[in-house]
């Protein structure tokens, strides 16, 4: 456990002197400046407008970050040799595939939390800006900590994403763990599709093939519950629950995978 | 940094400007500018490639429906189209079938007629019974599409069915059921017109519906000063012969203390007898009187 915590702390520590936290100064810019701009160039729907950008702009900023460190966590200490220096200290290779996860796990909790308060502080701002006749029309507060659960379920899609690209970083190019990581994160969007493809084909092999695609690969529309709390609708806690879980033993089933691979690479 | 390579900056930096003022000088980029374009027109298939950007989506959406209205109708062009008004909200809606805001304020843009809109009452209500199909308890949907027959069909049996529909919904406010009546009885009297604005100002959840509500109650105050101050001018003609040539007649002969303004506090013209809104009053320009019930 120690070792594992050793690896990740300094994958965080990589990260931030990569300054990969600069993309919280984006962050931030994007939602002021939005904030600022989309009540002149709307009518109305302020809020939802800042709320729909807010939750988007943290799935994606953490998305960047899982796929483009993901793909570089093994790949990098292969290249720049340094892998051999590493497994020629205590450190098992399990254990250096987890403390990599878990590292680039912690910066985007930092990232996410971080981008989190600048969201609910820009949010905080504008229902200051209203008054209460207006207020009072909104579905939810402005600062609704309902929209906490749909970043909550961003992050554990987040967290997926980066043991995607652990995976395919344990055996490929970084080029190539790139394309196939978001290759399947745009598929996990079409999971909906690939369930009803029977009623879109003939042949009953297609749609078992199809079928058995949609159980497989990783449903990430499962994670997107924007829409329901940025319109306050209800979310049961059965469904954060299942997601969730569902998350974890994807996470775990990768992660696995990546051990496995990596305990078999030979690297002299 | 040498003082050499901050010269070098400035120098390349000035150059970037000027050749920049040069080319905007001389017209601009040769290609003519770009028409209004919507690439995918496809609800289904923009639902698709959104992935999980779809609110999002749906907000770029709108914000373009809004440019395109406003800029369509702010255009000087004779010419002016609002073609792309429908498929932008239809996308919006499409995508977030909860904007709420977009059914409402697009229904009102399409119903505007022309010059200001592209006078779509159908489009408006087909716009808004897709919101209803995706919000069965939404009372107000039903009372806009009643709003729509009343105000730009002119048809108040409907428009009074419709209200009547809405009157039925269990969290529907008290007075749909006598605005039901009175349209039915009524419909086409500016005092009618007046009942419905006036409950759309008070029950509007929106600030902006509501100010578009009081506009519009300042629009029928405002036909209703044109009617006495035209009353004023016929009864000048018939007592002095002629029409009065400007407010400065009437006041003289002393039928006016001065000359009458609006209820946005622009003067009212008078030319050659005919008494007119002032184009650049906020009331401008008043919407077309119903017709009475037939």
């Amino acid at each position: 456990m120690r070792v594992i915590s050793h690896v990740a702390v300094n994958v965080f520590k990589e990260s931030v002197r990569d300054k990969v936290l600069y993309s919280l100064v984006g962050f931030a810019t994007l939602l002021i400046a939005a904030s600022y701009l989309i009540g002149q160039l709307t009518a109305g729907q302020d809020v939802k407008i800042i709320k729909d950008l807010g939750l988007a702009a943290i799935a994606t900023f953490g998305l960047l970050i899982a796929v483009f460190i993901g793909i570089g966590l093994v790949w990098k200490e292969v290249d720049r040799r340094s892998i051999y220096s590493l497994l020629a200290k205590p450190i098992r290779r399990h254990e250096f595939i987890v403390g990599k996860y878990v590292g680039l796990a912690l910066t985007l909790l930092v990232n996410v939390a971080m981008m989190t308060v600048a969201f609910y502080a820009v949010l905080a701002y504008l229902n200051t800006q209203f008054p209460e006749t207006v207020r009072a029309g909104w579905p939810a507060p402005a600062t609704d900590p309902g929209m906490l659960r749909a970043i909550a379920l961003i992050f554990i899609e987040l967290l997926l994403v980066t043991a995607i690209a652990l995976f395919f970083s344990t055996f490929s190019s970084p080029f190539l763990s790139a394309a196939l990581t978001v290759g399947l994160w745009v598929i996990g969007h079409f999971n909906t599709d690939l369930r009803n493809f029977e009623s879109v084909v003939e042949s009953a092999s297609g749609a078992y093939l199809a079928r058995g695609l949609y159980y497989l690969l990783p449903n990430f529309a499962a994670f997107d519950i924007k829409t329901q709390v940025v319109h306050a609708l209800p979310v049961p806690p059965s469904y954060l629950v299942t997601t969730t879980a569902y998350g974890l033993a994807y996470i775990a089933l990768l992660l696995s995978a990546a051990v496995v691979i990596f305990e078999r690479r030979d690297f002299k | 940094m040498t003082w050499r390579a901050v010269l070098l900056f400035a120098i390349l930096i000035g150059s970037v400007v000027g050749l920049q003022a040069l080319h905007e000088r001389q017209g601009g980029p040769l290609a003519a500018p770009a028409a209004n374009v919507l690439y995918v027109r496809s609800p289904e298939a923009m639902a698709r490639l959104a992935l999980s950007y779809d609110t999002l989506l749906a907000d770029i959406y709108w914000i373009r429906a809004v440019q395109h209205f406003g800029g369509s109708r702010l255009s000087t062009d004779s010419n002016r189209q609002f073609d792309l008004l429908y498929p932008l909200l239809d996308l919006a809606t499409s995508l977030d079938p909860r904007f709420d805001v977009a059914y409402y304020f697009g229904s009102i843009f399409l119903a505007e007629p022309p010059p200001g809109g592209p006078g779509r009452p159908d489009l408006a209500i087909a716009l808004l019974e897709k919101g209803l199909r995706a919000q069965p308890d939404k009372w107000e949907f039903v009372q806009s599409i009643g709003f729509v027959h009343y105000w730009w069909l002119e048809d108040y049996e409907q428009a009074a069915a419709w209200f009547r529909r809405a009157a039925a919904f269990p969290n529907a406010p008290f007075w749909m059921a006598p605005l039901a009546a009175t349209t039915l009885a009524e419909g086409g009297n500016r005092q009618s017109s007046r009942l419905l604005w006036q409950q759309i100002a008070r029950s509007a959840e929106d600030e902006r519906f509501r100010n578009e509500a009081l506009r519009r109650l300042r629009q029928l105050d405002a036909m209703d000063q044109l009617d006495r101050l035209r009353a004023i001018a016929a009864l000048f003609r018939e007592r002095h012969g002629s029409w009065p040539a400007g407010w400065g007649d009437v006041i003289r002969a002393g039928y006016l203390p001065g000359t009458p303004v609006d209820p946005t506090g622009a003067p009212y013209r008078l030319e050659s007898g005919v008494v007119t809104l002032d184009r650049e009053s906020r009331l401008s320009p008043l919407p077309r009187e119903p017709q009475r019930i037939r």
